[in-house]
């Protein structure tokens, strides 16, 4: 007798309900693991497959980019400067909050929110306006503070981020015994005592976590920097510049290395979380009289979860290091020499078939291309031929920007299509078809890009 | 030091709600002054108007003979134990303790010296090191009391610090606060619903209602000489006997009820009596002053109580009832009996002499009182059962 398998409902729930976890984690997750690959592969373009060769080279190159190290050491002073800003700026935002009247609660909670709703370029223009005033008031010189990008970049963001800081401590305060604040009243204590010594270790984990939240934030944001920072650059508008002037994988092994970073905090956090539910448990059982005295807390490194996380990073750094430097080259080697051979092969096929076909299909070709939307066609290496090569991004600087979505706007050619948002071809229309000229024209990274090229 | 305590004409209101309406109470110094009501009746009002929280609207609060108008909380001779006690879960119980003397600057060795004083005092002694959540309800309350003593107050306050204890413990903790109150000898001012625990402490009570003192006074005449209705109905159990007032003189009223007519105290209010004739009243007369009479009730009995009264000498009124039900409570016997025309049962409580009662479920029975141990007042609102 053997067991058989019934399709019952619930079975056939429990299945999609598998599928659809299956496909949400794949959807959050796909790109993060695609780009970590594509950090590991030799091939000068990220990209997963083919996979050439498993290297750690691009690490390399991140580490040797001067542009690159100065912008990111530019994200982490401003970082903290936003910081600084942000937490004393948010917190006398939130204990505002308790103190205005009820009535006016809702008006005030409006107004301080408002900057996160508002555009992040607004806010970067606006900044720059306003100083800019500001410094011609004073009659200040362009060197002046009120037009230094560091200036400007971490006021401009320390206001949407000091309201993120105050959304962590209105949280916070809403949990705080009002009570507690008045027993120190009561017995003696003086308002800032008061301040100092009850609410400020009440409120230290959300400074923390007000502190991390302000840091990220600024850390990652380009919208209002990329308008703020003048002539000074950071991490995201170094990178999207770099976007735009063609791309290799050291990008994937920032996004790798600030993953694994990511991983890591939380991880850390999760174990200090379990360490802290554990001593409060220990705590409700000692007032509840079944422990005598608490137990010596096992120190923090000896934690097995943080063992085995040091563990797993330490062995995956050190295997990564080996497989990706040794056997490297000659892989690459052999890697050249099988597309060698590919080009070559190709070149022998095209011009086999230019000696059967005669000249006037040309035009046509183009027209045939307008109409074929077949993605696979698009997708088609053979068509794209060498597209996503480094060598070639680079006198076509600008097509990279989401080379597929432009390719479905555009109604020429792909062939004509590449030069079109080239900056240097945008003032004169390149084509009477003003159609072209709109398209152009909504797409706000172009623009960015014709602004860079002013200044 | 102590101090006393004085409310004169304070009216305290939020929006168009009066939580407080003319209180006038005098507070002597080192005295256990209780405030008893009901839920919501304004208690903890009056104590944060008392320690400096609140601004009465109108009126004037006095401590040592000084008005307290303009003085905030920090700068006055009080210490509040809060209804949710408001210990500071941050720190050690120790901290928690001498946190009056860290505010003013005592250096970290006096500060322990105190601390273990009055730790020996709530008999917690070397617990200082513990976080407040690691002890148990009835120490946290120990600690907020010590807390509240170390920053040496005139005055006192507690609002309703045993209401979250067990019954147990709270009985305990009651002895213990009435023996600390008399060690350190300052004025106690305390608030609770719970009667039992506010005719036991204190020396004097003032009864609450709807943001009204209804009246002020020590257990015994609280219990005994209830002035309002809603006293006498809060305080303690009373059976209640609705009517119309017969005739009246400055000590006993004559009313006429469903149950008969009854003959009770002339409760006055202010030196002045509070029923004419014709005026609607309750007579109230405790379980416990009830008796069973001799003989069989007859409806000629029943009309002329008064008569019967002095023809058996014993009791001045006699109801005619039945029996419902007994419960046995050991040293009580509880008897609950319906009377014609009386809405609620009457109860009746027996202390359990060893004799068998003798008596059973629907039986009939004449019950009687004498008119010194009931009381008639004008009908007013009632506590809430
Ligand atoms: N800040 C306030 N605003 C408006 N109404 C208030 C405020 N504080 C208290 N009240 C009202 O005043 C009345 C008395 O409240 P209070 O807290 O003094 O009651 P209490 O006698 O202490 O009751 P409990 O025994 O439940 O603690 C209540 O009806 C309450 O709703
Ligand atoms: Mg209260």
């Amino acid at each position: 007798m053997t067991p058989r398998f019934i399709l019952t409902a619930e079975r056939v729930r429990n299945g999609f309900a598998a599928l659809f976890v299956l496909g949400f984690f794949a959807y959050l997750f796909g790109p993060l693991i695609i780009m970590g690959v594509t950090a590991f592969n030799s091939s000068a373009f990220p990209r997963m497959s083919p996979f050439e060769c498993f290297t750690v080279e691009w690490f390399d190159v991140l580490a040797n980019d001067a542009k690159l190290v100065e912008g990111l050491r530019n994200s982490l002073f401003i970082g903290v400067g936003v910081v600084l800003l942000a937490v004393p700026l948010g917190l006398s935002g939130a204990l505002m909050l308790t103190q205005v009247k009820e009535r006016v609660r809702p008006w005030y909670y409006t107004i301080v929110i408002s900057p996160i709703l508002v555009p992040g370029v607004v806010l970067g223009i606006s900044t720059l306006l306003f100083w800019d005033r500001i410094g011609t008031m004073f009659g200040a010189s362009r060197d002046s503070i009120f037009y230094d990008g560091f200036f400007l970049t971490i006021i401009g963001q320390a206001t949407f981020i000091s309201a993120y800081t105050m959304l962590v401590f209105i949280s916070r305060l809403q949990r705080f015994d009002v009570s507690q604040e008045e027993a120190a009243l009561d017995l003696g204590a003086t308002h800032v005592q008061t301040f100092r010594k009850i609410l400020l270790p009440f409120l230290k984990p959300a400074i923390l976590s007000a502190a991390v939240l302000a840091f990220l934030a600024s850390f990652e944001n380009y919208n209002t920097t990329v308008f703020t920072i003048v002539s000074e650059s950071t991490l995201t508008t170094f990178l999207a510049g770099k976007v735009r002037h063609g791309i290799n994988p050291s990008i994937s092994a920032l996004a790798v290395i600030i993953v694994v970073i990511t991983l890591l905090g939380a991880a850390l956090h999760e174990v200090l979380k379990r360490r802290e539910a554990a001593a409060e448990k220990e705590t409700a059982r000692i007032a509840a009289g079944e422990l005598a005295r608490r137990r010596r807390v096992k120190p923090f490194a000896l934690e097995p979860a943080v063992l085995l996380i040091a563990l797993v990073f330490v062995a995956g750094l050190g295997s990564a290091y080996f497989a990706g430097t040794i056997g490297v080259e000659e892989c690459k080697a052999q890697v050249k020499a099988e597309k060698i051979r590919q080009a070559q092969e190709r070149t022998r096929q095209r011009e086999a078939k230019a000696m059967f076909q005669n000249a006037p299909a040309a035009s046509e070709a183009a027209g045939q291309q307008i109409q074929s939307t077949d993605k696979s066609e698009r997708a088609g290496v053979s068509q794209f031929q060498g597209i996503f090569d480094v060598g070639n991004l680079k006198d076509q600087a600008g097509a990279d920007d989401g080379g597929d979505g432009a390719a479905q706007q555009s109604p020429l050619g792909t062939e004509n299509f590449n030069p079109i948002f080239a900056p240097q071809n945008l003032s004169p229309p390149i084509d009477s078809s003003g159609d072209n000229r709109n398209d152009n024209r909504s797409d706000g990274d172009n623009r960015n890009d014709n602004r860079g090229g002013d200044q | 030091m102590s101090a006393d305590v004085q409310l004169d004409e304070v009216w305290i209101r939020f929006g168009d709600f009066v939580a407080a309406r003319d209180i006038n109470i005098s507070i002597r110094q080192g005295e256990f002054f209780s405030f008893l009501g009901p839920s919501g009746c304004g208690k903890t009002t009056l104590l944060r108007a008392v320690s400096g929280f609140l601004q009465p609207s109108q009126g004037r609060v006095s401590i040592g003979g000084r008005d307290m108008a303009g003085i905030g909380p920090n700068k006055r001779p009080t210490a509040l134990i809060f209804q949710n006690l408001a210990l500071f879960p941050l720190m050690t119980v120790w901290e928690n303790i001498t946190f009056a003397l860290e505010v003013r600057g005592a250096g970290r060795a006096a500060r322990r010296k105190k601390a273990e004083e009055l730790l020996e005092l709530i008999a917690l002694p070397g617990q200082g090191e513990k976080m407040v959540s690691e002890l148990s309800g009835g120490q946290r309350q120990r600690v907020a009391i010590a807390r509240a003593l170390a920053a040496e107050p005139s005055v006192l306050l507690l609002d309703e610090p045993l209401s979250a204890l067990d019954l147990k413990l709270r009985q305990h903790m009651r002895t213990e606060l009435r023996a600390i109150q008399r060690r350190v000898g300052i004025t106690f001012i305390y608030i609770t619903h719970d009667q039992g625990e506010a005719l036991t402490m204190s020396d004097h009570v003032a009864v609450m209602s709807h943001g009204v003192i209804e009246q002020v006074g020590d257990g015994n005449s609280i219990y005994n000489r209830p002035e309002s209705a809603f006293v006498a109905s809060f305080v303690g159990e009373n059976n209640l006997f609705s009517g119309t007032v017969a005739a009246t003189d400055d000590a006993y009223v004559t009313v006429d009820s469903p149950a008969g007519r009854l003959r009770a105290r002339h409760a006055m209010r202010g030196g002045k009596a509070q029923l004419a004739a014709g005026d609607s009243a309750f007579v109230f007369v405790r379980p416990e002053s009830l008796k069973f009479a001799a003989g069989a009730s007859s409806a000629s009995a029943e009309a002329s109580s008064t008569e019967a009264s002095s023809s058996t000498g014993a009791l001045d009124n006699r109801i005619g009832a039945r029996i419902h039900q007994q419960e046995f409570e050991g040293n009580f016997w509880q008897v609950f009996c319906d009377v014609d025309g009386v809405d609620k049962r009457v109860k009746l409580s027996m202390v359990n002499d060893g004799a068998s009662m003798g008596r059973g479920p629907g039986e009939e029975v004449t019950l009687g009182f004498n008119a010194d141990l009931a009381v008639a007042l004008p009908q007013g609102e009632l506590a809430a059962e």
